[in-house]
């Protein structure tokens, strides 16, 4: 059967056309025609313009007629394009007036806010042509890939190791040895090392359509270009960022992403982005007209009531995110990336400004947060808040979730850090963090699952530098280093900086063992930072988002360098996956309600049963009991972590564990490599059954579990 | 099985994609297997990848075989990138397939 609503009633300028579909927005091929459609509360008048590719002046101007145009949408069907050879874009008439919240400017040529493809930064750090009327060219894209029997993964949360990890600084640095350094296909290339590190979740700090020149700038202190690295400045919410795609220069990242996604999935590696719906690159009223501005100013920006930018996001502008069409657009743009590129979950940057209403103020139930925590398509759709905003509010533990939403623990990673410096104020915190935070998630259900903990991410010092640098070493950025967190809660061991000391040095893998030792015996879903489990340095840059560089980028020659901590992290990782005694979903009840012999979670401290013996707050152990986490009936192992910050060594009581079972060590961080830490299962008898010395500043682990005689 | 030989001009993309389609499924029509032959072509566009994969994809609906032949470098690195290598058998001269598929 053919449709008999396929057939052009219009022509101009020899291109058929016929009035269009309103819905989907966007252009979408139907039939022999692409439809184009646009929303604009107050735009008069629209104009679609076409170019072939590349080419500076567009080849024709299509006027929307007026029976083109349904409510506030524009909506066309152009017949017998060669969409493969087509970038295209609108003129919007309208009003000019600021104070008002209009920006029209019908010279402007804007790229469609539901652009799937984006070309103009297509090869990183390619100069464009500055001069060019239209920067970034939407496209029209196909969107046929044979993903075969492919599906996001929904790995329960409560099992995810993530690794938080950038597309350039990844593969870009000293001994990548990859063919398509700073790529999706170059992080293909890499899914063996991954899978040997023992992750199941990449998140990728965002890889939506940005500009790597915006506010680019030599640097003044060695005239070395910074680029926008990071990216946290969306062109599009649609489209990838051309430039991470080896296969960018033909256009075709969709694919190329599509297929990084598939092969990652097929080695059971989760895929969660890094999404920046709280500002756009158009920046405040001095930035440039790239899309929304031009096209519905006072639908896409939250406006003072004299018509300049809120800067919740301190990026310029702050995106209308509970107007109604601006969450549509953004509640679109994540079940595209879900349906389209089966992507496994979502890393909200600065989510806190998705729950403020029109005027910036927070809401108690904001309209957006709900509609993506009851969304059909994102239904087993991994949700993760960095539940603050630059607008000063904080809402760690509070987000409101639905019993959805996760969290970044932020103050996961502030207490573990004092207490890995022996801070002697922490521990009650402490003890807080190590269970899964109930004092922030046992509420509205939300359980151990609602909280992400990390000790480092790509905001901060890296993990080597955390235990390296007392102060942040920003210089390089330009900004006088006023720029980065000044509250890191790092301790450089005794000297600033790298150092061939080699006391200091073993000191700095033992606090890196300790920190990542905490990370994963503790229950809430870990995030490690990509490069950490190589002691890779920033060189004490802790804000390194316009460092395309060496400061940036991971020197793979780090791996045979702190060999002893990639295999820690490899190891404690993998022990992390094999208990399940590790990885709760709610919170523990903190006794024996099976009636099993033992609670589930028991405090201890120097000595058993009893948290409170120890040495100025910095001494402390518990105890998991397996029995209450089996598989299929079968019970996992007894664990027993005894933390040491204070910097004497210390002897810990054991608890006595059940008849024919015996205590054996899986980790010491106090021992060099490679007696720290063995292979999961394979764990030796502890001698004295009685009692461990753990050194100072030292972490061991136990595994209680049938004495082999 | 027989199998026929068709050759590629220097590109396949959306300039000439759907007449080399139409002729690739013509031959499918037939009931014959194909033997693409890309060693002129270098330049393969996305609307070009999904020839090849539609070709594929028909020539197995059919019980029929799709073989490619002399596809460069730089051709077969962007089709490994972009997820499309993995369905076709390469052969690097016509020669070469024919005695392996013993045609």
């Amino acid at each position: 059967m053919q449709r008999v609503d396929l057939f052009p009633t219009h022509e101009y300028q020899g291109l058929k056309l016929r009035s269009g579909r309103p819905y989907p927005f966007g252009a979408t091929v139907i039939g022999n025609a692409v439809n184009f459609s646009i929303y604009s509360r107050y735009a008069t008048d629209c104009t679609l313009v076409l170019f072939h590719n590349h080419e500076e002046e567009p080849f024709i101007e299509i006027p929307f007629f007026k029976e083109f145009k349904l409510g506030n949408v524009f909506s066309m069907m152009v017949f017998d394009l060669d969409y493969e050879n087509i970038e295209y874009g609108f003129r919007m008439d309208g009003p000019f007036n600021p104070q008002e919240g209009h920006r029209f400017d019908k010279t402007k040529i804007l790229m469609d806010p539901y652009a799937k493809l984006i070309v103009g930064r297509d090869v990183w750090g390619q100069q464009p042509n500055w001069d060019s009327k239209y920067q970034y060219r939407a496209r029209v894209v196909f969107d046929d890939f044979d993903w075969e029997n492919d599906l996001p993964l929904e790995t329960p949360v409560n099992d995810l190791v993530i690794y938080e990890m950038h597309v350039r600084n990844f593969t870009c640095g000293a001994g990548a040895g990859v063919k398509h350094p700073g790529t999706f296909a170059g992080i293909a290339e890499k899914i063996p090392y991954l899978l040997e590190l023992g992750v199941n979740c990449v998140e990728l700090m965002p890889i939506h359509e940005f500009d790597e020149f915006e506010n680019s700038r030599p640097s003044p202190v060695d005239g070395h270009m910074l680029y926008n690295l990071w990216g946290y400045s969306n062109v599009g919410f649609f489209a990838p960022k051309a430039a991470y795609a080896s296969t960018g220069r033909f256009s075709m990242q969709v694919d190329e992403l599509k297929n990084l996604i598939k092969q990652l999935h097929a080695n059971g590696i989760e895929v969660i982005l890094d999404v920046v719906f709280n500002h756009t690159a158009e920046g405040n009223e001095n930035g440039p007209y790239i899309s929304y501005r031009g096209i519905d100013n006072k639908t896409y920006y939250m406006l003072t009531h004299d018509g300049y930018y809120f800067n919740f996001s301190g990026c310029g502008n702050t995106l209308n995110c509970n107007n109604p069409n601006v969450r549509d657009m953004i509640v679109e743009s994540l079940r595209y990336w879900v349906t389209d590129y089966h992507v496994d979950g979502f890393r909200f940057d600065l989510a806190a400004i998705l729950g403020r209403d029109q005027n910036g103020y927070p809401m108690a139930n904001p309209p957006l947060l709900e509609s993506l925590a009851h969304d059909p398509i994102l239904g087993k759709t991994k949700l993760i808040a960095e539940a603050w905003d630059a607008g000063g509010l904080y809402q760690v533990g509070s987000f409101p979730s639905w019993g959805r939403w996760a969290e970044w623990n932020g103050k996961f990673r502030d207490s573990i850090r004092r207490f890995i410096k022996s801070d002697e104020h922490v521990l009650a915190d402490v003890k807080e963090r190590i269970i899964g935070s109930p004092d922030l998630y046992a509420s509205q259900n939300r359980g151990i699952k609602a909280s992400v903990n990390f000790i480092t991410a790509h905001d901060g010092f890296t993990m080597m530098d955390l235990v390296s640098y007392d102060g942040k070493h920003n210089e390089a950025n330009g900004e006088g280093n006023r720029d980065g967190e000044d509250n890191n809660n790092s301790w450089n061991c005794g000297w600033e900086g790298e150092c061939e000391d080699v006391g200091i040095n073993f000191l700095r893998h033992k606090q890196i063992k300790n920190a990542i030792s905490l990370l994963m015996v503790s229950q809430g879903i870990p995030m490690v930072l990509s490069g950490d489990e190589m002691g890779n340095t920033q060189f004490g840059n802790n804000n390194a988002y316009c460092q395309d560089n060496e400061i940036a980028w991971l020197d793979w020659n780090n791996l045979e360098k702190n060999a002893d901590l990639f295999n820690y992290f490899k190891k404690i990782i993998r022990f992390r996956r094999q208990h399940k005694v590790l990885r709760y979903e709610y919170h523990l009840g903190h006794n024996d309600y099976r009636n099993l012999g033992y609670p589930d979670f028991s405090w201890h401290g120097v000595k058993a049963w009893q948290p409170w013996s120890g040495y100025n707050d910095l001494t402390l152990a518990f105890m998991l009991n397996g029995q209450y986490a089996d598989t299929d009936g079968v019970p996992d192992d007894f664990i027993y972590v005894a933390m040491n910050m204070h910097w004497d060594m210390h002897g810990f009581e054991l608890p006595q564990l059940p008849e024919g079972m015996a205590w054996h060590v899986f980790a010491n961080t106090e021992m060099a490599a490679p007696d720290d830490i063995c292979e999961p299962g394979e764990e030796p008898v502890v001698e004295n059954q009685g009692e461990v010395l753990v050194g100072g500043r030292s972490i061991m682990i136990l595994v209680g579990k049938k004495a082999v005689k | 099985m027989k199998a026929e030989i068709y050759k590629l001009g220097a590109s396949l993309d959306s300039s000439n994609n759907a007449q080399e389609q139409e002729k690739i499924l013509a031959l499918f029509e037939k009931g014959t297997n194909v033997i693409l032959d890309m060693t002129d072509c270098t330049y393969v566009s996305s609307a070009g990848l999904r020839v090849m994969l539609y070709s594929y994809k028909v020539a197995g609906s059919k019980g029929l075989k799709l073989y490619l032949v002399g596809v460069g470098d730089e051709v077969r690195d962007v089709m490994s990138m972009t997820g499309f290598e993995k369905f076709f058998e390469y052969f690097n001269t016509v020669e070469e397939c024919q005695k392996a598929i013993g045609n």
